[in-house]
């Protein structure tokens, strides 16, 4: 008898048992389940919940590759007084691609991978046994999202707690997975952020160790939006930065990747390619909007909003975070806008609000965690003014053909 | 009170009877102001970051709730029905008006702290329901218990999330050290832990309260609205 029918003969014999749900769990992930669907449509596309949410997980692993190499780069730069100059792609990945590198990464980011994935599985399960239904697959893409949008150094006592709270108050109190009205992975980083805000922002926690280099000797490690918000020069080059050279959260600095991993979700139809253009547009506008205003010289470069608001408008694409929200946590079935005509304004509004509050809010230099926190409260009375819209256009024609 | 005994004793109802010890012990669980009727909120919010202010709120509820409770009821027969929102919010500001002086006089830092939150005592719903839904119907005696019991059960929850907000918020309990010292890396501190800067924060609040609602409502299944 193969493992795969000894495990289907456990499972008919702890059928009822309390830990049923736990043990099936375990079992539908590595297996087909030898049963089919017991009510409702029997119509059943290939991309099944897992494998959706498996093609998200892969889409993420190259960020999370690069990222790994980049804690190790960002750390020994920080070591040698800087980054090696910058000629080309290809030339700088030779400091880049080196076991060292990997090392410091795997060191400091897979931590932080098998915490995630154990605090947020764990409280599944404790949930699903509790309240005897099953273990959803959701967390399977949170908890690598997780990872891949905190800082490096983030300790892992406060990553158990961000992730428990994220789990329990972002979703299991509404029902799961496909109940949350929240992002769960953004509303983990947003507690750490404002939980431990030391640890969230600044200069010291981007480059791996270097809360232990504070003195003369110190290299800032900042993120570029963190320079810009505090008016500094800024110390990387905007090809640097599509290609990920720089500090910031582990998963989101290579815009490349970035991109790539949005090819393979719109490719297989996961993310709605919607979402992100629109929010690329809303981007764009908000930023050529604050270009504008520099341009009639509205406000000069006294201001503090001057040097975020000089930026030109297709940078502020490439810096910071916005590219990794537009594309693997705006696009989320859940806590997104349903409708069609939803998803153009919802992911519109995500970009125009992102590029609102890097501006106007030095305090809060990445504004795509609460732009997009902001719209999926929003995305419901979205869908419902859509619906009615709709409603009230075929009311009309009706009311016309009648008349 | 010694009147309102005699009176209760022509009626043959003992002072603590089963019935008036309900009405203190009721609104503590199952009919709790908060967590069951919703009611206070603002407060429980705002003023709850530390324990310290939290106690101080409670009892300065207690006192008001109490007292206009037993002069509502003393005047309910003569309060023209019309003009009765006018005449509870006069009683009410004066009696807020005392605890607001008396702070004032003997615990001036705490007073600062609870700065506005004291005056707006006066808006606090638990107030005006209590005086609408009770002390316009009962006797003094049993308002007086009515008003004892509603408010300890709104302190009894400033006092939960007073006690986990500056606990895990601050490290401190009553302004007591309790976890070690941030600055000097004492106690917990040494090991790395940090204080949640978000259990400060009015959200965080609610959040605690809504924890609380859902282990009392996970309990007392009968709680569960349809």
């Amino acid at each position: 008898m193969s493992l795969k029918d000894k495990l289907h003969n456990l499972k008919e014999q702890y059928k009822g048992k309390k830990m049923a749900p736990a043990f099936n769990a375990i079992h539908t992930f590595l297996y087909l389940p030898n049963e089919t669907t017991h009510s409702g449509s029997h119509v059943r596309g290939a991309d099944d919940l897992k494998r959706t949410m498996n093609m998200v997980i892969m889409a993420m692993v190259p960020c999370l590759i690069w990222g790994m190499f980049n804690a190790g780069y960002q750390h020994y730069s920080a070591i040698a007084g800087g980054t090696p100059e910058f000629v080309s792609f290809f030339d700088h990945l030779r400091y880049f691609f080196t076991l060292d590198n990997l090392l410091i990464g795997a060191m400091k980011v897979l931590p932080l991978v098998i915490v995630s994935y154990l605090v947020g599985l764990g409280i599944e399960f404790l949930f699903a046994v509790i309240k005897k239904h099953e273990v959803e697959e959701g967390y399977l893409v949170t908890g690598m999202l997780v990872p891949l949008i905190v800082p490096v150094d983030t300790p892992l006592w406060m990553l158990t707690i961000a992730v428990a709270f994220g789990v329990v108050i972002g979703k299991e109190v509404f029902g799961g997975t496909g109940m949350n009205i929240l992002n769960p992975a953004l509303t983990i980083r947003a507690f750490l952020f404002f939980a431990y805000p030391t640890w969230m922002s600044g200069d010291k926690v981007w480059v791996h160790d270097a809360v232990n280099r504070s003195g003369a000797d110190a290299i800032s490690g900042e993120t570029m939006l963190g320079m810009l918000a505090q008016k500094k020069e800024l110390a990387y080059g905007i090809d640097e930065a599509f290609f990920g050279f720089i500090p910031g959260s582990v998963g989101e600095t290579s815009t490349l990747l970035i991109i790539l991993g949005a090819a393979i979700l719109i490719f297989t139809k996961i993310a709605s390619w919607r979402i992100i253009l629109s929010g690329i547009v809303g981007a764009s506008v908000m930023g050529l909007i604050f270009n504008g205003v520099i341009a009639q010289g509205w406000i000069t470069e006294g201001s503090k909003f001057y040097a975020l608001m000089n930026l030109p408008f297709w940078q502020h694409l490439v810096i910071g975070g916005f590219a990794f929200g537009i594309t693997f946590m705006a696009t989320d079935p859940v806590s997104g806008a349903q409708t069609t005509k939803g998803k153009w304004w919802y992911g519109f509004l995500i970009g125009f609000f992102a590029v609102m509050i890097r501006v106007f809010n030095p305090a809060y230099p990445e504004g795509i965690m609460l732009a997009i926190l902001l719209m999926n409260v929003f995305a419901p009375s979205i869908d419902h003014y859509v619906v009615q819209g709709n409603v009230n256009k075929r009311l009309k024609r009706l009311k016309v053909k009648t008349a | 009170m010694a009147e309102v005994a005699e009176k209760k004793e022509k009626q043959k109802e003992p002072l603590f009877s089963k019935k008036n010890k309900g009405l203190m012990t009721d609104p503590l669980f199952d009919n709790n102001p908060i967590t069951i009727q919703v009611l206070g909120i603002c407060s429980a919010l705002a003023i709850t970051a530390q324990l310290k202010a939290s106690i101080v709120m409670a009892l300065a509820v207690m006192f008001v709730l109490a007292m206009g409770n037993v002069v509502i009821s003393l005047m309910r027969n003569i309060i023209p029905s019309k003009i009765r929102i006018i005449v509870q919010l006069v009683i009410v500001a004066a009696l807020v008006i005392i605890v607001d002086l008396v702070l004032k006089a003997y615990a001036y830092e705490l007073s600062k702290q609870l700065s506005v939150f004291v005056g707006l005592i006066i808006t606090n719903c638990i107030i005006m329901g209590r005086f609408e839904a009770f002390a316009l119907g009962n006797g003094p005696w049993k308002s007086f218990l009515d008003g004892i019991g509603n408010a300890a059960g709104y302190g009894l929850i400033l006092i939960i999330v007073g006690f986990f907000r500056e606990l895990l918020g601050s490290g401190t309990l009553l302004g007591f050290k309790v976890l070690g010292d941030p600055i000097e890396k004492t106690g917990l501190y040494a090991l790395g832990y940090e204080n949640n800067g978000f259990m400060l924060l009015a959200p965080m609040a609610l959040i605690t309260v809504g924890i609380i609602i859902w282990i009392q409502r996970s309990r007392n299944q009968s709680l569960i609205e349809s």
